[in-house]
């Protein structure tokens, strides 16, 4: 009864969706307030209707009616009952019911939190969200009905991939989501906007909360999967360059680069195009994520639901939305009002450089994930995938300039600086830049001076993030705590991004240079060394866990004098025959100690077990970064200017014209 | 000159459609083998008895045109494809199994609780033979013809429409080559 409830919510949401994409967009045309307001209490409708039917799947899955075959399919009674509520998302009919409901909580916030927004405005971004509403929910109902029965009922279900029976999966899918289906809100924005003719600094300002919405999340999201992978996967690294990591790293870049264009429309008029055009690629890139993932054009780890009936209805989706924006885009945007014009040295050109090399980095990325599909069109002998070599040449050369350059962004002045003003201001930073960076040489030598210099570049991003507080606390007059108090928060939220930049960087660079590992078969008794790390086998033993068989061995780490102990596990799931490593981390600010088991194995001296023994450096402060700068996202959020009403007039005001409080 | 460069994305967008398209139409799973009408890597592996007993060796892939199948007690696609093996032997092509990566007593309870279609199993309890085969993962069939030589592999278990489709006219084809 559950599943008819839910599937037949999940219909009349379609409906409701279907209204909602025509209605208010009319009203919106005829000036009528009515269909206007329609498109209002639709939104929040299609919430509550998705809503219903998601909580009648996960209470299927909580008691486990294998009735149903997506539950059968992905759950069994062994698995403890959290996972099994985490399996709900944990495929591919229940992640795309996610989607959609992530989807109209956004639409639904539209409506509620649009108020100071121009009333055609948020009709026109009403109905461009149920669009793409519309096409979710058909491609949910028609090609993966997560409600479909199944006959006979089988007594106990399959198992969930045992690699995704852990916490990570109940938070790292649904942060992506938030990340990916918000940038459908900032895509609604951009068409509305080149619908109405329109992009001034309030529509600029209107959506900037909704890009923070879907880039924290995504930030978050990122973070969390990378972290994921280093101590779940068992293979003892944080970033691995495949295809579906690519997928939600493509929107993150461009979604940066729209964070900061949006700004420059919101303060001073200026980029609507750029800022306009990034919109409609993040979201895009978002989509061809999802087409990544489920249509078996590449393969991956993270590959569910490879099934090309469905890729070629995303295909569809894809060439639908973003054909169409893009096309909007080459016949409105070239009439926008382009705002203030500014000096080639100034924030707004420092600006502009930060789109354009996000824009080039996404490019390496998407080129090197999507080389192989372009090659087997052209060379259809060839099968072949793009490793990390490629990136590590191409993207580092890229990446270091505008790490350098976001350091000297926020000290440039809007509209027009001088070279010379600059220079002035730089002259420190760079004399104690130089001063780190000849230090940090002497101790790597010349051999490792790449890693010298990319420690140097996150040294470089958090004393910049830093002297922007500097900056604004000392003020015209000296320092003042009146200054400290009223910092808005905005500021505060680019303080942590940028120093958060800085963490990642050097932690990447540690990671790149110092990193050792250590593969051997081991016996109890004996001991082994990677980098630093001494690591001593001091047992091994059977256990057995809820739903697996496991092998543990017990080891003892040594590292500068001090001592202390470490587990690794070999589970073998026994209902569905998959293996999975747990491994073994101690952690440290200036590093982890990993160990991780494998296979029994031979080897000259008898039996013993495979073990993998990892030394990595500062690999923390690339998740630390990863969540400062999501910290900085958040708090940008909060800043009060997106809550009191945007300026209505076209021209930003003057400084001390700021309305009052 | 500055309207062109708004129109650029749609241009660029169209060609990755177009590419995107295509890709669609291959099938990722087509991993080509380095195999084909190659000879079988050498391999003389042990049985699954007790005390290692008589498997099979690469050389004695000659004469006939066999199936050369990897699977392991573990696999989970494995059952499935256990009936259709079990018809192919039915109708008189032989079905040579390895069991890869599986503790000898574990392939036999599985043969026991399934029945044994296999006219000789082996054990590659290393993994080692199935390096060389190019194993990607279980299940996996090797078409071997007469002289030895691999002729088709493939991926993922057998199912009634791939045997009676594409693997049961190669066979006929191979029986009736010199």
């Amino acid at each position: 009864m559950l599943a008819e409830i839910g599937h037949f919510a999940l219909i009349l949401s379609l409906l409701v969706a279907l209204a909602q994409s025509v209605l208010p967009m009319l009203g919106a045309i005829r000036g009528d307030a009515a269909l206007m307001a329609f498109g209002r209490s639709a939104a929040g409708l299609q919430a509550l209707l998705i809503g219903l039917s998601f909580a009648c799947l996960m209470t299927l899955f909580g008691q486990a009616d294998f009735s149903v075959a997506l539950v059968a399919n992905h759950s069994a009674l062994s698995q403890p009952l959290p996972y099994r509520l985490a399996a709900t998302w944990g495929n591919h009919e229940g992640s795309m019911l996610l989607w959609v409901l992530v989807l109209s909580i956004y639409g639904a916030g539209i409506a509620r939190f649009g108020d100071n927004l121009r009333a055609t405005l948020q009709a026109r971004i009403l109905s461009v969200q149920a669009m793409i509403s519309v096409a979710f929910l058909a491609f949910a109902l028609f090609t993966s009905n997560p409600f479909a029965r199944l006959f006979p009922v089988p007594l106990d279900g399959a198992e969930l991939n045992p690699l995704l029976q852990d916490p990570g999966l109940v938070f790292h899918p649904p942060l992506l989501y938030l990340g990916y289906v918000g940038f459908s809100v900032t895509f609604s924005f951009a068409v509305a906007a080149l619908l109405e003719g329109r992009a001034d600094p309030a529509w600029a300002r209107w959506m900037r909360p909704w890009v923070l919405a879907a880039w924290v999340p995504l930030t978050c999201g990122i973070t969390l999967g990378s972290f994921w992978a280093y101590y779940e996967l068992g293979w003892g690294g944080w970033w691995f360059w495949d295809p579906v990591e690519n997928a939600s790293f493509m929107p993150w870049l461009i979604g940066t680069a729209l964070l900061h264009s949006a700004i420059v429309t919101e303060k001073r008029g200026s980029l609507a195009g750029w800022t306009i055009l990034l919109a409609i690629l993040a979201f895009s890139l978002s989509l061809i994520g999802t087409f990544l993932v489920r249509s078996g054009i590449l393969t991956s780890v993270h590959a569910f639901a490879v099934d090309p009936k469905r890729g070629v209805f995303i295909l569809a989706m894809i060439i639908g939305a973003t054909g169409t924006a893009l096309t909007l885009f080459a016949a409105k945007a070239p009439m926008l009002r382009s705002g203030a014009l500014f000096g080639s040295v100034s924030r707004e050109s420092g600006l502009t450089f930060n789109n354009l090399l996000l824009m080039a980095l996404t490019a390496v990325v998407f080129l090197g994930t999507f080389y192989p599909v372009i090659m087997e069109a052209v060379a259809p002998t060839n099968k072949i995938s793009v490793g990390p070599p490629y990136y590590n040449l191409v993207f580092a050369p890229l990446a270091a300039p505008l790490l350098i350059l976001v350091t000297i962004g926020p000290m440039l002045a809007w509209k027009r600086d001088d070279l010379g003003a600059l220079a002035r201001k730089l002259l420190l930073p760079v004399a104690i830049i130089a001063v780190v960076l000849a230090g940090l040489a002497l101790w790597t030598g010349l051999a490792k001076l790449s890693a010298a210099l990319g420690l140097a570049l996150g040294a470089w991003l958090i004393m910049g993030a830093v002297l922007v507080l500097v900056r604004r606390w000392r003020g015209a007059g000296g320092f003042s705590w009146r200054l400290v108090r009223t910092t808005p928060a905005a500021t505060i939220g680019l303080v942590l991004a940028h120093a958060g930049l800085g963490f990642t960087t050097a932690g990447i660079a540690a990671m790149s240079a110092f990193s050792a590992e250590k593969i051997l078969v081991m016996r109890p008794g004996e001991t082994a060394a990677a980098g630093p790390v001494s690591v001593t086998m001091t047992g091994a033993e059977e256990v057995e866990g809820a739903n697996y068989r496991a092998l543990r061995a017990h080891f003892s780490v040594r590292q500068n004098g001090s001592t202390h102990g470490l587990v690794s596990e070999r589970r073998l799931y026994t209902v569905s025959g998959s293996q999975t490593t747990e491994a073994g981390i101690g952690v440290s600010v200036l590093g982890n100690q990993y160990v991780a088991i494998g296979d029994v194995q031979q080897d000259a001296r008898g039996q013993g077990l495979v073990v993998r023994i990892y030394w990595h450096p500062l690999v923390g402060w690339i998740w630390f970064g990863g969540l400062l700068m999501a910290m900085g996202g958040a708090a940008s959020l909060s800043d009060r200017r997106f809550r009191i009403g945007a300026p209505q007039v076209r021209t930003p005001l003057a400084p001390n014209l700021v309305p009052a409080e | 000159m500055k309207r062109l460069l708004f129109i650029l994305p749609i241009i660029a967008f169209a060609g990755l459609a177009a590419f995107l398209g295509f890709g669609l139409t291959q099938d990722p799973k087509e991993l080509p083998s380095q195999l084909i009408d190659r000879p079988l890597p050498e391999f003389a592996l042990p049985g699954i008895e007790d005390g290692g007993g008589p498997g099979f060796a690469s050389a004695s892939f000659k004469g006939e045109p066999r199936l050369l199948n990897i699977w392991a007690s573990w696999c989970a696609a494995c059952p499935q494809e256990h009936p259709v093996l079990t018809q192919i032997a039915r109708e008189g092509f032989p079905v040579y199994g390895i069991a890869w990566k599986d503790k000898p007593q574990d392939s036999r309870e599985w043969l026991a609780r399934y029945g044994n279609p296999y006219a000789a199993v082996a054990a590659d309890q290393q993994g080692r033979t199935a390096i060389d085969l190019g194993v990607t993962g279980v299940p996996e069939t090797f078409i071997v013809d007469k002289k030895g030589r691999v002729r088709f592999k493939q991926i993922g278990p057998i199912s009634p429409e791939v045997w009676e489709g594409q693997i049961k006219p190669l066979m006929q084809q191979l029986r009736a080559e010199a």
